[in-house]
């Protein structure tokens, strides 16, 4: 056994030129004067090219679902497939003459209220304010109801079961029921439940903690739980620019409440490289919830805000998720988890993506 | 509908530099130039963007190896290659898939390009196979197999990552993932079932 890993070493030594003369020069001699040898360095040889030659492949193919996935596909298409619908072509024919009407129209409009005075009449304004106050009022109104309401359903239910001691955000990793959240979420917990939008809440455990990135990756362990077919996003793995349109779904309150914002700074608090500062309204319990670009792609966690500053919140950079996901010790994990590679909600409306996503969101509860 | 796309080309001889020097910012301005040609091709013969994705990434495949083999000469355009191997590419598979093939309707000039596409495949085999006996090997070989040979771990990372004891442990683990693999390689020609 020891002489053959040995033989092992030397001839990847041989092969990748790291032996000096003399060592190479008896390697011939033995290569010559056995042909099992020389075989098994043939052999050794062409398996280390095919691996390379798998390895380069599989790199090349990883880096263009990156870039795929950073490219805006609608527009391109729109750019090589221009289709001039029936308005479009109506529109290119009768254009002049829609301009010419309109501005026959805007003339007739302005100067019948130049001439009737309505343009400058202070009354026409006074009614208009008195109108929008009352509205006001009336909104008012219907919305203490509404809270005192809430307060009235939120207090028996309080009394008869235990919400538990906090809360956070979570999303499904992998179709099969990894979930991720924040380290700090899910910290010093004896035991952490999910639920989904619809009310069902499963048993998690946690599989791996990562307290420098401060990510939790817990896996479904509920009976209940069926696997998903697939997952309709992707986790991105290069990092996002400056002034890209965000949004986040988590539970601060027991409803998803979306958050729309911007990414503001590439590092996150004081420096922080593994984070981005985000300007996007979050609020206690949206620790641990996605930050997703336009097109889908999971571009960060959710991980907190600076408390004296307006707008700033941060979130830890998808690449860091992944990097956590790589160090993961391969015997703790009793199931394969494999990431989806296909998004699904690129090029849809964004309520449409939040109706195909609400269902891979969970509220974390950890008791 | 037969509509040119308005793009300035850059330099082919820049490209053919940075594919052979691994350069990760080529690969980017090759998939941003020349996506675009691609997806137009498949979107008008009857393909949708996620075929468009797949044949433009098998077309750089080939383009790569071709370029790395040392076989690329610059007697026609980066652009005519790619553009000749995607659309064989495309029609083979709307062949396999008996959809029609007639109508095709072109966007640029195509070259011969049937002795790639055939070196293509076989590599494409040898591919499979190495992925197959990959899978079969399992975990944790697989993943310790990786480390080593593609990502360029030490033996004393991985012998801390898989938890073992001694360096010397894993190495023999190695040792024995990699006489595997061989077998399984080897021998693996006729039982590869393909995963799709």
């Amino acid at each position: 056994m020891k002489s053959e890993t040995d033989m092992i070493d030397r001839i990847e030594a041989y092969l990748r030129d790291e032996m000096n003369a003399e060592e190479r020069a008896a390697f011939d001699q033995l290569r010559r004067q056995h042909p099992g040898i020389d075989h098994q360095v043939v052999a050794h040889q062409t398996l280390m090219k095919q691996f390379e030659d798998y390895a380069a492949q599989k790199k090349l193919m990883a880096d263009m679902e990156d870039i795929h996935a950073s490219l805006d596909i609608a527009r391109i298409r729109q750019e090589v497939m221009p289709e001039p619908g029936m308005v479009v072509s109506l529109w290119k024919k009768y254009q002049s003459i829609v301009s010419v009407a309109a501005s026959v129209a805007v003339v007739a409009v302005v100067g019948t209220l130049l001439a009737t005075g309505t343009l400058f009449n202070k009354n026409a304004h006074s009614d208009y304010n008195a109108l929008r106050r009352e509205m006001s009022q009336k909104i008012n109104n219907i919305a203490r109801s509404q809270n005192a309401l809430i307060r009235d359903i939120k207090k028996p239910a309080n009394s008869t079961v235990n919400p538990g001691e906090y809360g956070g955000t979570g999303f499904a990793l992998t179709a099969n029921g990894y979930v991720v959240t924040n380290y700090h979420v899910v910290n010093g917990s004896d035991s952490v439940y999910i639920q989904n939008t619809e009310g069902d809440s499963y048993k998690v455990r946690t599989v791996y903690v990562d307290p420098a990135y401060d990510i939790a990756i817990l896996q479904i362990i509920d009976p209940a739980f069926k696997a998903y077919r697939s997952l309709p996003y992707t986790i991105k793995r290069s990092s996002s620019d400056l002034g890209e349109n965000v949004y986040t779904i988590g539970f601060p309150r027991d409803e998803p409440v979306l958050g729309i914002g911007y990414l503001s700074s590439r590092t996150g608090y004081s420096g922080d490289t593994t984070a981005y500062q985000v300007s996007i309204p979050v609020n206690p319990g949206n620790s641990g919830g996605p930050l997703l670009d336009n097109r889908g792609n999971v571009i960060g966690i959710i991980s907190g805000k600076q408390t004296q500053t307006d707008g700033a919140a941060f979130a830890i950079k998808s690449s860091y998720l992944l990097k956590a996901i790589q160090n993961i010790p391969q015997d703790s994990l009793k199931e394969k988890l494999s990431l989806s590679k296909k998004n699904t909600l690129a090029g849809l409306s964004r309520t449409d993506q939040i109706r195909k996503m609400q269902d891979y969101i969970f509220m974390v509860k950890v008791y | 509908m037969n509509r040119p796309i308005k793009r300035s080309f850059p330099e082919d001889k820049g490209f053919i530099l940075g594919i052979l020097n691994n350069s990760k910012e080529t690969l980017d301005e090759l998939y941003r130039t020349y996506f675009p040609v691609i997806l137009q091709f498949v979107l008008s013969n009857n393909g949708d963007e996620d075929d468009a994705k797949d044949i433009f990434q098998e077309s750089v495949i080939v383009l790569y190896n071709k370029v790395k083999s040392g076989n690329f000469e610059l007697s026609s355009k980066l652009k005519t290659f790619l553009y000749s191997v995607a659309r064989r590419l495309w029609l083979k598979r709307l062949t396999h898939q008996s959809r029609n093939t007639s109508n095709i309707s072109d966007f640029e000039e195509i070259i011969p390009v049937e002795n790639d596409i055939e070196m293509h495949e076989e590599r494409d085999i040898q591919f499979k196979k190495m992925e197959q006996a990959l899978h079969q090997i399992g975990e944790p070989c697989k993943t310790i197999l990786e480390d080593f040979y593609m990502n360029g771990r030490s033996m004393q990372e991985i012998c801390e990552r898989f938890g073992y004891t001694n360096a010397d442990n894993a190495k023999n683990q190695k040792y024995k993932c990699l006489q595997r693999l061989k077998k399984l390689f080897f021998q693996g020609t006729n039982q590869i079932e393909y995963e799709k």
